[in-house]
């Protein structure tokens, strides 16, 4: 296999793409992790056993795409790098269409699997909304491919190295006014064994109480569909599951008045065990579950909650 | 001021069945990207704030886009220019944006290029970015808000664990995010006169591109995934979760 290129901007994702490269590769020697501006991370790295080869340059800011293309471009040209892995965090999405142009590569993001056949990289993502599931591969020599986080286990202990590289930037034609951190705790809903899943079908705010106690009782965390956080703003956005929100994978999961459309289902189809509680008999969801209750999910809440 | 909405045709998604595994895409209506229409939608609001402002939808795709595109012009777009041939129907990412670079080049004054974050069937994002290089522009994506302040654009780019405020100097892309407004539904008179409306329609080799050289990416199968839920139906609470005990999944 030829020469690998690793880069996000974020540590832990980077790690995770050091597994990815490792998996198609059998020589640790041809992968190569840059880092841009970001010291905590060049440690991270070579501690997991990666070649880091660290940009520091204080014009070369993360948030103008273009530039950072354009850096990354010139460390695959100088270390002889013809596949690049990116993370499909919104950071490295936006950068990988950019750095496929600027290095005449084919490109395929959002990626959840890799397997090496045959020369080839195949690898697998969503396609129509989720309603699918796409095999392919690239076939130019050059490729960037963009790994969604969490598809592989962050790469740990090693020995690894670091090394200096220059690139020359360019003068930006963007300028960082404000950085304003998310308020709020976070939530880490993929992590969970255990999810409560709340739709539209949920009447008010105040009945997500009953829910947050369900999924205490269960040791598990509240999630949600899209217009629940986007719509009517009941829960953040980090508990949003689908296409564009979290890909969970708990034991168990508790889908409470959502119809079941395939851009919220892509989201947790890998769970283990789906319930589906709706009042109606016909809910999409309810096709894609171990166990249909169909009844008022309110009523079912509180009945579980006194049972449990 | 020239903005231009890129936006792409796709099928209808909700309208798409699964039979055996395959999607189905036989008399399912064509329309254009939930996103795009996103993108439409915030160009339209600047130029209601402001006369000046023109604006201009732009796609690339086969002969039915030509049809397709009237939804954009129904809702606000001013006029269309098309680039049309069948082999653009589902052509590489890289193919579908040295299209779209080089409509751009024969336009005038480009200042400003919207796009969605993703296109509706394939989501994968990558257009707007190639794009930019392409122009050698600086681009914003995940855009969950912009105002244009003279020659720049502030836009809010936004992150899975922050917001960036940025400053972009014109011309430049902007990629917005899903559900940054509520597009409008046009009127019935503005569907009627949205046929009216200029479309500017070119063909493949007047843009001088061989997308031959750009197909960089092959599809070995795109099936639904196998579903083999157990579908038990319960009668109540109580039957469930003796259910969820046997397998170990509460209580544990
Ligand atoms: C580009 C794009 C990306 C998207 N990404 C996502 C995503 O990441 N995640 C996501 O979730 N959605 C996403 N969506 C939206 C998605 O298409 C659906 O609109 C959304 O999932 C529907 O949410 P819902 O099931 O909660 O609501 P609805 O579809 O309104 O369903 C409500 C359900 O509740 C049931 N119900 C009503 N009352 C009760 C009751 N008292 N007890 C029990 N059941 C009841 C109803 O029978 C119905 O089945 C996306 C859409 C687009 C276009």
């Amino acid at each position: 296999m030829a020469g690998i290129l690793i880069f996000s901007d974020k540590t832990n994702l980077a790690l995770e793409l050091l597994t990815a490269a490792n998996s198609i590769s059998s020589s640790s020697a041809d992968i190569k992790a840059v880092t841009i501006n970001n010291d905590e991370q060049v440690q991270a790295l070579s501690e997991a056993g990666a070649n880091v080869y660290r940009i520091n340059a204080a014009d070369l800011i993360m948030a103008d795409v273009g530039a950072v293309a354009a850096a990354l471009g010139q460390a695959a040209g100088e270390l002889g790098s013809d596949i690049i892995l990116l993370s499909s965090n919104r950071r490295g999405k936006e950068i990988a269409g950019r750095l496929a142009q600027v290095v005449g590569a084919g490109c395929l993001t959002d990626v959840n699997s890799l397997e090496t056949d045959d020369g080839k990289i195949t690898c697998k993502r969503n396609a129509l909304a989720g309603a699918t599931v796409a095999n392919q591969y690239i076939k130019a020599d050059k490729q960037v491919i963009a790994i969604v986080p969490k598809s592989f286990a962050p790469a740990e202990g090693g020995s690894g190295s670091i090394n200096d590289l220059t690139v020359e930037v360019k003068p930006s034609a963007l300028k960082l006014l404000e950085v304003k951190t998310k308020a709020g705790e976070s939530v880490d809903i993929e992590a969970a064994e255990v999810i409560v899943a709340v739709g539209q079908g949920l009447n008010s705010k105040d009945d997500l109480v009953m829910v947050e106690e369900l999924a205490k009782l269960l040791g598990g965390e509240v999630a949600c569909s899209k217009p629940v956080a986007t719509d009517k703003k009941w829960l953040s956005e980090d508990r949003v599951i689908g296409l564009s929100g979290k890909k969970c994978k708990p034991q168990l999961a508790i889908i409470l008045g959502v119809s079941g459309q395939v851009q919220f289902t892509v989201g947790i189809r890998d769970a283990k065990t789906i319930v589906s509680i709706n009042t109606d008999d016909n809910a999409t969801m309810n096709s894609l579950s171990d166990y249909v209750l169909v009844t008022d999910l309110h009523e079912a809440v509180k009945a579980m909650n006194s049972a449990l | 001021m020239n903005i231009v909405v890129a936006m792409k045709q796709i099928p209808d998604l909700q309208q798409i069945r699964i039979r055996n595994r395959q999607p189905l895409f036989d008399d399912v209506p064509l329309t254009l990207g939930t996103i795009d229409k996103n993108a439409l939608e915030a160009a339209v609001v600047l130029k209601e704030a402001d006369e000046s402002i023109k604006v201009t939808v732009l796609s690339a795709g086969n002969e039915e886009v030509e049809d397709t595109v009237k939804e954009a012009l129904a809702a606000g777009a001013d006029e269309a220019f098309l680039v049309l041939d069948d082999a653009l129907e589902g052509a590489d990412s890289a193919a579908i944006a040295a299209v779209l670079a080089a409509a751009i080049k024969q336009m005038e004054d480009v200042d400003l290029i919207l796009f969605g974050e993703g296109s509706g069937d394939n989501y994968s994002g990558q257009v707007g970015s190639r794009v930019a290089e392409l122009l050698n522009m600086p681009q914003a994506g995940y855009v969950s808000a912009m105002e244009i302040k003279g020659g720049n654009a502030v836009v809010t780019r936004t992150l899975e664990d922050c917001d960036e405020v940025l400053e972009m100097t014109l011309p430049g892309v902007i990629s917005v995010m899903a559900g940054l407004n509520e597009p409008r539904i046009p009127s019935v008179t503005q569907i009627l006169k949205a046929g009216k409306k200029p479309k500017e329609v070119l063909e493949l080799d007047e843009v001088d591109v061989d997308i031959k050289k750009l197909a960089f990416t092959e599809t070995i199968s795109n099936l639904a995934p196998e579903s083999n839920r157990k579908k038990i139906v319960v009668k109540s609470v109580d039957e469930l979760l003796q259910g969820l005990r046997s397998e170990n999944l509460i209580g544990r």
